[in-house]
């Protein structure tokens, strides 16, 4: 019988595993099932496929708690070029703009889709008053007009987002192809190409076992990455931070150890958000027209424009990047004007204005909802502390860092990109490690670096504002890529180095450890021989917030200060092989950690390579305290290697496949 | 604000093998005390790791009994309000109490299709494998959301 020290081995060989069932989880399952069977139908190949979350994809990954928005949309008046170079000029320039047009080409389908399935978007009637997705008006596929937000986001009732998401992908996948409750802990190489992926293993949460997975084709979308950073709020409130507390970075962490090429892990996501409970800001500012201003009410977008004109051209588009609107806002804090309002009478007072009598009595709910569908915590905040926002203005704040891939942020993996759109085919830079791929298309559209290995949503580098509805959409791309993948290989048989026990028992370790040196001292947590995840994720915080540019140095740092990092960090991964778990929960969380420490050290080593400040309002190199589009106009890449524990960074060239041109205004000096 | 289990209206989802909240909470936070070791209170559950709770409600709104809800974090906010929702099939109920006792109600719809009823492929074509590397998912004529895009655009092409 399994027990603790014991567990159960679980064996499993399926053609496609599908790690995580996030929104590109879910795109990619809904996807997947139809080409498989049309692959059936027509070569006679019956391909077996398994989705595995840590959780229940009910409600998992960053839309759990439901969303009040879908991000991105283009509708039929804006050209996915357009989206491409909203994207480029948010993420300061780098990315790839073949990516982000082939998501702006394919999202909107997944939007129509949702609809289709139930989920309720706001409307526009003929006389431009707006109504909530319940109201029975045509969809959108059907030329129904949607109610923006902004130019790419539209509103939703999306309490329920996930749910609906899910089920869709539930059906189509029938049950026996999910496994819920694993958590995956780390990739297998194949045992004849270590370049080739040959399957995953981890373990269940609620019993003794390990799961091992041979695969053909992984798709790895496990979300982005939260708490490598100290929270601003360190008590019973760390847990409210912005991003979703349960995605650790499992997705870079997985994909480097298994050799895969990372890409642009020195950016990072740092939201202003309503201080405390990170509600959204976004509906306030484009919705609702609000404006947000310094203690003494200076508008300080306005007052600080001139200081835009330090990083052109990303200064001068219509909406400047966001992390420059941090910047502005930085400015302000650090010079002693915070704190920072979001001046919320104003702007419904205004509002009343504008709107239709019907429209006025739903504004309030309005405003409501735009919390309650996907941030309670900051309804919370506003009943504590009686907050009336016609009457009350609320504090803003900018967060600790994240590092994700589908949001306003772009750290991820390479991968091979569309050949329709004028991308590269051969890489200009010298440098980049002989084995890894030339062009931006290496044969498998989504396939990271690592054969077999596909990835979307966060787990894709060097794009980013993807959201909700490109995340769906990238792993349905994805999908037809491991489709594809599994036929041309179809006499590939995975196979491991590793015994099963030995894959196991490392999966254990911080069990073998806790059983082993209990007894040695009286008090649980503190022992000479083991560390608790908690402590692991504690020092983790504090080296990342001291010496990484976290809260703690107003997003500053320097070369000195990353080598102090880069020992540090040294000393704890070491030690995470001390990790200890006293329940399957702590197992759970030691792993997470681990997966967070491996994260954070890709953030440090790809700071430390590029030598500028690419992201002023995100973070500040204070030795290279500017923007240098001659040197570093450039991905960062890097691969790790995990015998050796180390990683390299190399450049390789940018290239622009839409006109950036027409974003900009001339610069005003 | 961690969520918290009352005790006078969890019944351990009757002896079921998994309990609503342990399902659903992403963060494997929900856990039920069988035997009563942990809290006291056999065959009721709790959340084992309150600093960790993202709020997200989604054990609130699954929980069968109306057993869990929110008291807002101890370190950042004041005592005395609450939100709490009541999840239907079609829409949300969400009462909302400030701590100064100013009550508020809001409804919103949460879908427009009864529940369990997407039928995903009803109604969609066969994808051709010989499309397969084409742009374009197997929905592409059905969900009229694929956008081409102006060629001129593409400046390399
Ligand atoms: C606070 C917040 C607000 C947002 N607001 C909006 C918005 O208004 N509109 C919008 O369109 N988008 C919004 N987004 C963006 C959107 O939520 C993401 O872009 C999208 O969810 C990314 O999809 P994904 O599949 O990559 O990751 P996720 O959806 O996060 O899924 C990751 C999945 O991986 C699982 N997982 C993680 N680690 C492991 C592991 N080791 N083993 C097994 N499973 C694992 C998780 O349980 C989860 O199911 C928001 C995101 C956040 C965080
Ligand atoms: S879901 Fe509700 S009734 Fe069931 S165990 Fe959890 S708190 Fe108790
Ligand atoms: S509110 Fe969310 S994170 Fe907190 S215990 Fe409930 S399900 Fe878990």
């Amino acid at each position: 019988m399994a027990d603790f020290s014991n567990p159960e081995v679980v064996q499993e060989e399926v053609d496609i595993l599908i790690i995580g069932g996030g929104m590109a989880s879910c795109g990619a399952a809904y996807e997947v099932v139809r080409w498989a069977e049309a692959a059936k139908a027509e070569t006679g190949v019956d391909l077996k496929i398994k989705l595995v979350d840590k959780a229940a994809i009910d409600r998992s990954g960053a839309v759990a708690q439901g969303l009040s928005a879908i991000n991105t949309y283009i509708g039929d008046t804006q050209d996915p070029a357009d989206y491409a170079r909203m994207v480029s000029n948010d993420l300061m320039g780098i990315t790839r703009d073949d990516l982000t047009y082939d998501c702006g080409r394919h999202v909107d389908d997944s939007v129509h889709m949702f609809e289709e399935w139930g989920l309720p978007i706001w409307k526009t009637d003929e006389n431009g008053e707006r109504h909530d997705g319940a109201q029975g008006m045509t969809p959108l596929k059907d030329g129904g007009k949607c109610v923006r937000s902004g130019k790419w986001q539209i509103m939703i009732n999306g309490e329920s987002y996930k749910w609906i998401v899910a089920e869709a992908a539930k059906k189509a996948l029938g049950l026996d192809r999910i496994q819920e409750r694993v958590f995956i802990v780390h990739l297998i190489n194949d045992k004849n190409d270590p370049n080739r992926i040959a399957g995953a293993a981890g373990f269940s949460v609620r019993e003794n076992k390990v799961y091992i997975y041979k695969a053909k084709a992984i798709l790895l979308a496990a979300g982005g990455c939260v708490n490598i950073f100290r929270p601003r709020s360190v008590g019973e409130g760390q847990g409210r931070v912005w991003y979703a507390v349960w995605n650790a970075g499992s997705t870079y962490a997985m994909a480097a150890e298994a050799g895969a090429e990372l890409t642009m892990m020195e950016n990072r996501f740092v939201p202003a958000r309503f201080k405390d409970g990170y509600g959204p800001v976004g509906t306030w500012f484009l919705l609702f027209k609000a404006q947000a201003t310094n203690a003494f009410g200076e508008a300080y977008m306005a007052k600080n424009k001139d200081m835009l004109n330090d990083y052109p051209p990303y200064g001068q588009a219509a909406v400047p990047a966001s992390c420059l609107r941090n910047h502005l806002m930085l400015h302000e804090m650090q010079e002693g004007r915070g704190p920072i309002w979001m001046d919320t009478i104003t702007a419904l007072a205004k509002m009343r204005k504008k709107l239709t009598p019907r429209e006025v009595k739903n504004l309030e709910a309005e405003a409501w909802e735009d919390f309650l569908d996907m941030s309670v915590g900051q309804c919370g905040i506003w009943v504590g502390e009686n907050v009336d926002p016609g009457k009350k203005k609320s504090e803003l704040m900018p967060t600790e860092p994240y590092l994700l891939g589908s949001h306003s942020g772009c750290c991820g993996m390479w991968v091979s990109g569309p050949t329709d759109v004028g991308a590269p085919t051969k890489e200009e830079y010298s440098g980049v490690p002989a084995h890894l791929p030339s062009g931006w298309s290496w044969g498998y559209r989504s396939m990271t670096t690592v054969k077999g290995l596909f990835t979307a949503g966060d787990g894709v580098g060097a794009s980013g504002h993807k959201f909700s509805s490109g995340s769906h959409a990238e792993g349905r791309i994805a999908a037809k890529g491991m489709v594809k993948y599994c036929l041309d290989n179809k006499g590939f048989k995975p196979e491991f180095n590793e015994t099963p026990e030995q894959i196991a028992e490392v999966i254990w370790k911080p069990v073998r450890n806790y059983l082993e040196f209990k007894d040695y001292t009286t008090a649980i947590d503190v022992n000479p021989n083991y560390i608790t995840p908690k402590m692991l994720q504690f020092r983790l915080q504090k080296i990342m917030d001291e010496y990484v540019a976290g809260i703690a140095t107003y997003y500053k740092t320097n070369n000195v200060m990353l080598d102090i990092a880069e020992e540090k960090l040294g000393f704890l991964k070491e030690d995470a092989q001390k990790m200890r778990a006293k329940d399957l929960h702590e197992l759970l969380r030691a792993w997470e950690n681990y997966h967070r420490i491996l994260t954070a050290e890709a953030h440090m080593k790809h700071i430390q390579f590029r030598e500028e400040s690419r992201y002023p309002g995100f973070y500040y190199r204070m030795d290279k305290n500017f923007v240098d589009e001659k040197n570093w106009h450039c991905f960062v890449n890097s691969i790790y290697d995990k015998k050796t524990h180390t990683w390299t960074c190399f450049k390789r060239k940018h290239v622009d496949l839409v006109d950036k041109s027409k974003l900009f205004k001339a610069a005003a000096h | 604000m961690p969520t918290y289990v009352r005790t006078d209206k969890c019944d351990g989802c009757k002896g079921q093998d998994k309990t609503a909240c342990m399902y659903i909470c992403p963060h494997d936070l929900m856990k039920l005390d069988k035997d009563g070791s942990e809290t006291g209170h056999a065959m009721k559950a709790f959340n084992q790791e309150p600093d960790q709770c993202w709020e997200c409600y989604s054990c609130v709104k699954i929980c069968p009994q109306q057993a869990i809800e929110v008291r807002h974090y101890a370190d950042i906010v004041p005592l005395g309000g609450s939100v709490q929702p009541l999840r239907g099939s079609d829409s949300i109920m969400w009462t909302i109490k400030f701590r100064n006792g100013t009550l508020k109600r809001f409804k919103f719809p949460i879908r427009t299709t009864p529940e369990g009823s997407i039928d995903p492929y009803a109604g969609k074509p066969m994808p051709k494998i010989a499309d397969i590397e084409k742009p374009g998912f197997f929905t592409k004529g059905y969900a009229k959301g694929y956008r081409a895009g102006n060629p001129a655009e593409l400046i390399r092409k």
